[in-house]
């Protein structure tokens, strides 16, 4: 066990290794002309101190443009090892400091969207499981690959549309209240939490037909296994047999699906976060991004790399946990 | 594997014999087998969740590369609309400057203008410029007569003597004298109007000839053939005249003009009692070049001028009846009238000619749809292709080769796997944004990254499955009669791993209509003057478009969402089909 999780470290290094290079590579390879318009965009940024050579210079010292690729990449590693990101184009600040500004937005509204999404999910697909083929597994079925299949612009700009639009129960963008900062401390946090409605919603939707599904899928699985057939063979009561033993051998594959998943919150919420306009991780990359803000935007794809590599690992883990017919292999 | 398992599907009647006596493969046995193709054909059909996905896809399909065919309408055609918007048409100004009528026989040139005002301002009468001396004499308000004068005859010490050969008339010298007597400037003699002026000690007594008028109002004559008439010399030296004496008439080339006043304004009539000319200090003109303004309709705009109105109504010569808005800005008037435009019809709501209204170009939304619809789902089916092409080497390699070259392959997609996409796609889109890529390069460039970006998982599933047919016994089998291995690959492994190839395309087309969308909608995507569904959603996100043209969004966003259903249900029922123990 300890041979395979140490295994496991060294090949999650491995590859944000080779990814941050990979991603360091596509984004040296864009067109050296878009690189200084961005540096004559920012120099003329009032909020940016330097010039557009002084621009051009830091550019050449964070990412050694004069240099080749591969030097390149090993001082722009040198630098983030020591967690020195640069200082991000857009926000003229340190990279890192912009991302500790705004993480918990994020971290608030994935937490919130996925125990709503188990909530909602795992007790409609072991229903959907438990009654195959009825009109109750057809609705369920029918209702998550619509959640899969709406785009999640569609589905936020119809929340809005009807929500914030027509009957006027939400702000149609913003984290926070006109009258936010005139607030008393709970005041705020109840007005974030109502900020926060439609985008969990938007998340949820999205994310809550395909753990259904496989909620579902699993349960029938376990459902044909031979000890079910036991269980029931032996007389024991139909609550039993689905609580206790179906459903504790549905949560191998979940647990592993939870963690696949966190990754996918982030780069999910970016679509989302950036429709309802919620400073978080998401939008803010997206807008750093969009403006060629190299530094964030290298920041934020080795931030996701290393979370990928993070929750393959905890879901590994946690698989032997769970499942100890893998902790003896 | 997924045929062998379809055969024995315990669940298809006609395949259970009826007794294990007739298990022999007779040809009557052969008849009622179906082939594995046929088993996953109808397995699909009896899925109606698959089948409604099917027909989605057909109708889409149908709507995107037939629709533009049918509709009338192009992809970028604007429509425009007629809207009347008041528009200034003339101006109107009090003259403030003198007009000239010079006498055909002699000049009054720019230079001898000047002097003119000069004199006019310092309360001189006489004036001269160049060589040449002028008198000018106030006949009436504004209007002012301007003879040259010639030197006849100098008084020195109370003596006349002649200029230049000049034979004075008898009597001149009395004349002169009662005049100067009387402190008078001129006095007349036989018909001939001396002028007396001062230069030091030496009255200059001079004869005088009149070479132009200067008023301040305006001739306009009411024919067009008139205008040289109205304009000569004569005519305005006789008709100011008139008008000055208080006469009301005169009479002109043997022609008798009657003088009409009314309301501050002139009209000189003609011998028939006709309207002639009309006269006014007022200058109205057309702002617009080419356009000619009729007499009639001078008159009316001075009238309401005068009398401080703010509109009046005009017919023209065509009976057609049109306000106009007097504006006064300073000393300008400005007349205004409702003039129709033409404008880009925008935002219309639904009609029978565009039953999806028009958009934010004046374009016509369904047909937009439509060739919309063609883009994306084209951008879907060559990054699909994409992916399956990378995809299947990559897998095919790895699976069939195995050991080291497998797990190399299969580090690297996992590599690959870890980068994420979105960032990418948005930065691969900003920067087309910047280098500002052709609308069309660009749709081939985005195909591509979403191709190269999601081949991953297409190889692992080629790979899982090539792995498991490698020990199957017809692998065993071409390896022993030494099938060739390009022959054992294409020949038997890749048949074998169609259907799930199939299924998994399927699936991850929704997948890329989705992405696609989303850049479209964020702007990043596909350009105008080329649309995709994605992009036409892109206005909404302007809120107060969103609020108001409902049109503008939810057909767009419908059609992603119906399309992406039908490949979620038919890549689902093809799944099932395929491999029905996993069936739900």
């Amino acid at each position: 066990m300890k041979n395979f999780i140490i295994r496991r470290i060294i090949l999650g290094l491995f590859i944000t290794f080779f990814g941050a290079m990979l991603s360091y590579t596509v984004i040296r390879s864009l067109p050296t002309s878009y690189v200084e318009s961005v540096a004559r965009q920012r120099a003329s940024n009032p909020l940016s101190t330097k010039t557009y050579q002084e621009w051009i210079t830091e550019l050449n010292q964070v990412y050694g443009l004069d240099k080749g690729i591969i030097p390149g990449f090993f001082g722009w590693l040198g630098n983030a090892i020591k967690g020195d990101f640069g200082e991000s184009w857009h926000y003229a600040v340190p990279v890192t400091e912009k991302f500790s500004e705004v993480i918990w937005v994020s971290i608030i509204l994935n937490i919130v969207t996925t125990l709503v999404q188990f909530f909602i999910a795992i007790p409609l697909g072991i229903l959907a499981a438990r009654k195959q083929y009825s009109r109750t597994d057809y609705a369920i079925t029918f209702f998550a690959l619509m959640g899969i299949s709406l785009p999640t612009f569609f589905l936020a700009t119809i929340l809005k549309y009807v929500f914030a639009i027509k009957l006027q129960w939400f702000d149609l963008y913003g984290l926070t209240g006109r009258f936010h900062t005139t607030m008393t401390s709970f005041e705020q946090t109840i007005d974030i939490a109502y900020h926060l409605v439609l985008p969990v919603i938007t998340l949820m939707m999205l994310s809550v037909g395909g753990l259904m599904r496989y909620t579902r899928t699993n349960m029938l699985e376990v459902l044909n296994s031979d000890y079910i057939r036991t269980a029931r063979a032996k007389g024991l009561p139909e609550k039993v047999v689905i609580n206790k033993h179906a459903f504790r051998n549905t949560l191998i594959p979940l647990v592993t699906s939870l963690s696949g998943i966190l990754p996918g919150m982030f780069t999910g919420a970016m679509i989302t976060e950036t429709l309802y306009q919620i400073p978080g991780i998401g939008y803010i990359s997206y807008q750093a991004i969009i403006r060629g803000d190299i530094p964030f935007a290298m920041f934020y794809m080795v931030f996701l790399i290393l979370l990928t590599q993070v929750s393959i690992l905890v879901s590994d883990i946690l698989y032997a946990i769970v499942d100890p017919r893998i902790r003896v292999n | 594997m997924s045929e062998l398992e379809a055969t024995n599907f315990p669940a298809e009647p006609t395949q259970s014999p009826p007794s294990h006596q007739e298990m022999a493969l007779d040809d009557a046995r052969r008849v009622k087998t179906l082939s594995p193709g046929m088993l996953v054909f109808k397995r699909f059909i009896r899925n109606k969740l698959a089948v409604l996905g099917l027909v989605i896809l057909v109708l889409m399909f149908l709507f995107s590369f037939v629709g533009p065919f049918l509709s009338p309408y192009t992809q970028t055609q604007v429509f425009y609309k007629q809207d009347t918007i008041s528009k200034d048409y003339a101006g109107a100004i009090y003259n403030t400057e003198l007009r000239y009528s010079v006498h055909p026989s002699s000049s009054f040139e720019g230079g001898d203008r000047a002097r003119f005002l000069l004199a006019l301002g310092k309360g001189e009468t006489v004036f001269s410029s160049g060589d040449r001396s002028f008198a000018f004499f106030e006949e009436g308000e504004g209007f002012y007569r301007i003879a040259e004068l010639e030197n006849v005859a100098e008084v020195m010490l109370g003596r006349v003597n002649p200029v230049g050969g000049y034979t004075l008339p008898p009597g001149f010298t009395e004349a002169f004298e009662a005049a100067d007597a009387a402190d008078e400037i001129t006095f007349e003699l036989n018909g001939e109007t001396y002028v007396l002026s001062q230069v030091m000690k030496t009255t200059h007594i001079s004869t005088q000839r009149d070479v132009a008028i200067a008023s301040y109002s305006i001739f306009d004559a009411y024919r067009a053939e008139d205008n040289s008439l109205v304009g000569s010399y004569d005519f305005r030296l006789r008709s100011g005249m008139a008008n000055v004496n208080d006469e009301t008439s005169f009479t002109f080339n043997n022609r008798e003009f009657q003088i009409v006043e009314h309301e501050g304004q002139v009209t000189i009539l003609d011998d028939q009692g006709e309207p002639f000319a009309e006269v006014s200090d007022i200058i109205v003109n057309p702002l617009d070049q080419g356009e000619f303004l009729s007499v009639e309709f001078k008159a009316l705009a001075r009238e309401a001028i005068n009398n401080r109105e703010s509109e009046f109504e005009f017919t023209d010569a065509n009976g057609v009846t049109t306000e106009y808005d007097i504006n006064r800005v300073n000393t300008n008037y400005y007349i205004k009238r409702e003039t129709t435009t033409t404008l880009i019809n925008m935002f219309e709501f639904p009609t029978i000619a565009h039953p999806l209204g028009l958009d934010n170009n004046g374009m016509d939304m369904l047909t937009r749809l439509m060739y919309g619809g063609r883009i994306s789902l084209m951008v879907g089916f060559v990054a699909v292709f994409i992916e399956l092409i990378i995809g299947v080497t990559i897998g095919g390699i790895s699976g069939y080769f195995g050991g080291w070259i497998d797990t190399a392959l299969m580090r690297f997609v996992d590599l690959f796997n870890s980068i994420p996409q979105m960032p990418l796609i948005l930065i691969f889109g900003s920067v087309m944004d910047t280098l500002e890529v052709e609308p069309m390069q660009r749709m081939f460039i985005l195909m591509a990254i979403l191709g190269l970006l999601g081949w991953t998982g297409i190889a692992r599933v080629v790979r899982g499955q090539i792995l498991s047919l490698r020990e199957q016994d017809f692998m065993v089998a071409t390896e022993a009669t030494g099938v060739r291995t390009s022959r054992k690959i294409f020949r038997h492994l890749v048949p074998n791993v169609m259907p799930i190839l199939i299924v998994t395309a399927t699936g991850s087309l929704g997948g890329l209509i989705i992405t696609e969308a989303t850049l479209g909608f964020l702007g990043l995507g596909i350009k105008y003057p080329l649309a995709s569904w994605g992009s036409i959603i892109n206005i909404s996100s302007d809120a107060f478009i969103m609020g108001t043209y409902w049109f503008m969004w939810i057909p767009a966003g419908a059609l992603i969402l119906l399309t992406v259903l039908g490949f979620n249900f038919v890549g689902d029922g093809l799944r099932d089909a395929y491999d029905p123990r996993m069936r739900r």
